[in-house]
């Protein structure tokens, strides 16, 4: 059952993302890559299961390490998408 | 399990929050607060995932927070907008080591216990697709900033030696499956097979199509934390994963076309080695920064057509300068852009914009097209194959059949070029030689300026 339910969750996202993602202009196609990049950092979720809640050694190495690449990603991707994305501008702005 | 619902509920907010974020992406008027939604919801995510993780020591988290926290800001901070398509090669990279190493440390969790084999096979999966983009990424990271050879690399039994590649992984997949531990033989050939596929897989692409590489790369480090999500049970990293999966499906799909070859072309040969276009000829008249000026000064509308060039130049500043001297003469002025201008999907949009050209003013291919025989100049900078009309005319040229911005239909045509060498794909490009074309021969800024001094 819980593989069917999990499915079935990836399933209609992957459907979902498609719509979205087709209405993204052109001219925003490198922010919307950087912004994936930090929403894949969604593994730091994940990653804490393995670093924080077993009481192995080699676990939880492997796990801090995942930490430590998914927040690069979260961090890094959320802020440089930011810093485009206060670049452009409107004319009507000015 | 009280706080199972709590983390649960938590990721419900956060998925709604991730995709309007994604639709605030629509529109550059909405994007950046979709941007900050999208953050929040990540925010939402990871404390609902910590709190529900149930740790027992926060030493290594806390640690690996703070490391990457200082990374990710540095390099967020400090990175050149031309530098971008590396940066997001990394991302990518990093997105996968961390999908590979979730799926690995999944298996401790089970110690004593069998691995369900659906499990197993989502941690190879994890593994797999999670090790193939570090490397590849790493590759692609490598020739993006020009620090390996960005050519195409072939050598005779490539093939022979991918395929037995991934025969290699096949069996050592379904001999994990069957007995899948921690401490398995064929964990660790899997580990070592997947980080050899990603270099394998992204050595034999030259640089001109790293735009389709790093959107693919993109799209699997969604499927990787996919992968991971149904490793650990995790339904919002599903739901992230497929998002970004599909946004990098997208991408790649787009820049394909823009370059009318199929994915399969693009990954598995090298380009442009069974055709021979037919050799140009013809006389090249160029032109003196200060006819160009003249004729800039007659033309009531000028579109720039900017390509990888302009961003080596680093010309999008004097770019933008000349365009608004041109708007104040009463000029109408545009950015036509090609999808695959520059070395990823809407870099050269970023640098105009970093250079204060509004958004309005930045056109995409079927925008400018239909109208192109009212433009009066059209000033191509720094771009080449996007604007060869050999891609409309000529059966032989190896980019036949690419859509391109039809410049050559513009009442002139302006070419800043350095010399007379031939773009990335090597095609000569009849262009240079058209009866509207006029060559501003040197470097583009220093040609710019040229022109801005003129009408100083």
């Amino acid at each position: 059952m819980d593989i069917i339910f999990l499915t079935f969750i990836l399933v209609l996202s992957v459907f979902l993302g498609f719509e979205l993602i087709s209405k993204v202009p052109a001219t925003l196609h490198t922010p919307l890559m950087s912004g994936a990049n930090a929403i894949s950092g969604i593994t730091l979720a994940g990653a804490f299961l393995a670093a924080g809640a077993t009481t192995n050694d080699m676990a939880s190495w492997l796990g801090g390490a995942a930490v430590a690449f998914a927040t690069i990603n979260v961090v890094g991707g959320y802020l440089v998408t930011d810093r485009m994305l206060g670049m452009f501008k409107s004319k009507r702005g000015k | 399990m009280d706080i199972e619902i709590y983390t649960n509920l938590a990721y419900i907010v956060a998925a709604a929050l991730f995709i309007f974020g994604l639709k605030m992406l629509g529109s550059p008027a909405t994007a950046r607060r979709g941007n900050a939604y999208s953050s929040m919801a990540m925010l939402i995510a990871v404390v609902a995932g910590l709190i529900g993780s149930q740790a027992v020591s926060y030493e290594v988290i806390i640690a690996g927070i703070i490391i990457g926290a200082l990374i990710g800001t540095l390099s967020a901070r400090l990175v050149a907008m031309t530098n971008m398509p590396e940066l997001v090669a990394l991302f990518n990279g990093s997105g996968g080591a961390s999908s590979l190493l979730v799926g690995w440390a999944t298996l401790y969790y089970f110690e004593a216990d069998v691995v369900p084999t659906f499990t197993a096979a989502t941690i190879v999966l994890a593994i797999l697709i999670g090790g193939l983009t570090f490397t590849g990424s790493l590759i692609a990271y490598g020739k993006l900033s020009e620090r390996i050879n960005s050519a195409a690399f072939v050598f005779s039994g490539q093939r022979i030696l991918n395929s037995a590649l991934l025969v290699a992984i096949v069996v050592c997949a379904y001999l994990f499956c069957i007995e899948p531990s921690a401490t398995s033989v064929y964990l660790y050939a899997l580990l070592g097979l997947a980080l050899l596929l990603g270099v394998m897989a992204v050595i034999p692409i030259g640089g001109a199509d790293m735009p389709v590489v790093i959107s693919l790369l993109n799209s699997y480090s969604g499927i990787a934390a996919c992968a991971a999500g149904f490793a650990v049970g995790n339904n919002i990293l599903i739901v992230a994963g497929a998002l970004v999966g599909a946004s990098g499906m997208i991408l790649t799909n787009i820049m394909c076309k823009a370059m009318n070859r199929s994915l399969a072309n693009v990954l598995f040969s090298g380009f442009g080695a069974a055709k021979t276009a037919k050799a140009v000829e013809g006389e090249v008249k160029p032109i003196s920064v200060e006819d160009a000026y003249y004729i800039l000064e007659a033309a009531s509308n000028v579109c720039f057509v900017p390509g990888y060039g302009m961003a080596v130049a680093q010309a999008q500043h004097v770019v933008k300068e000349l365009g608004k001297i041109l708007e104040a003469n009463g000029c109408e002025v545009s950015y036509a852009i090609h999808p695959v201008a520059g070395r990823m999907p809407g870099h050269m949009n970023v640098l105009l914009a970093e250079a204060d050209v509004p958004y309005e003013q930045l056109v995409e291919m079927d925008d400018i097209n239909p109208r192109i025989g009212n433009v009066d100049v059209a000033i191509v900078i720094g771009a080449n194959d996007v604007v060869n009309p050999s891609a409309r005319e000529d059966s032989d040229s190896p980019i036949y059949g690419m859509p391109i911005i039809n410049v050559d239909q513009a009442r002139t045509v302006f070419v800043l070029k350095r010399s007379m060498a031939s773009g990335f794909s090597g095609v000569d490009n009849p262009l240079f030689f058209g009866e509207n074309t006029r060559m501003l021969f040197g470097d583009a800024k220093e040609s710019i300026s040229g022109v801005i001094g003129e009408f100083g």
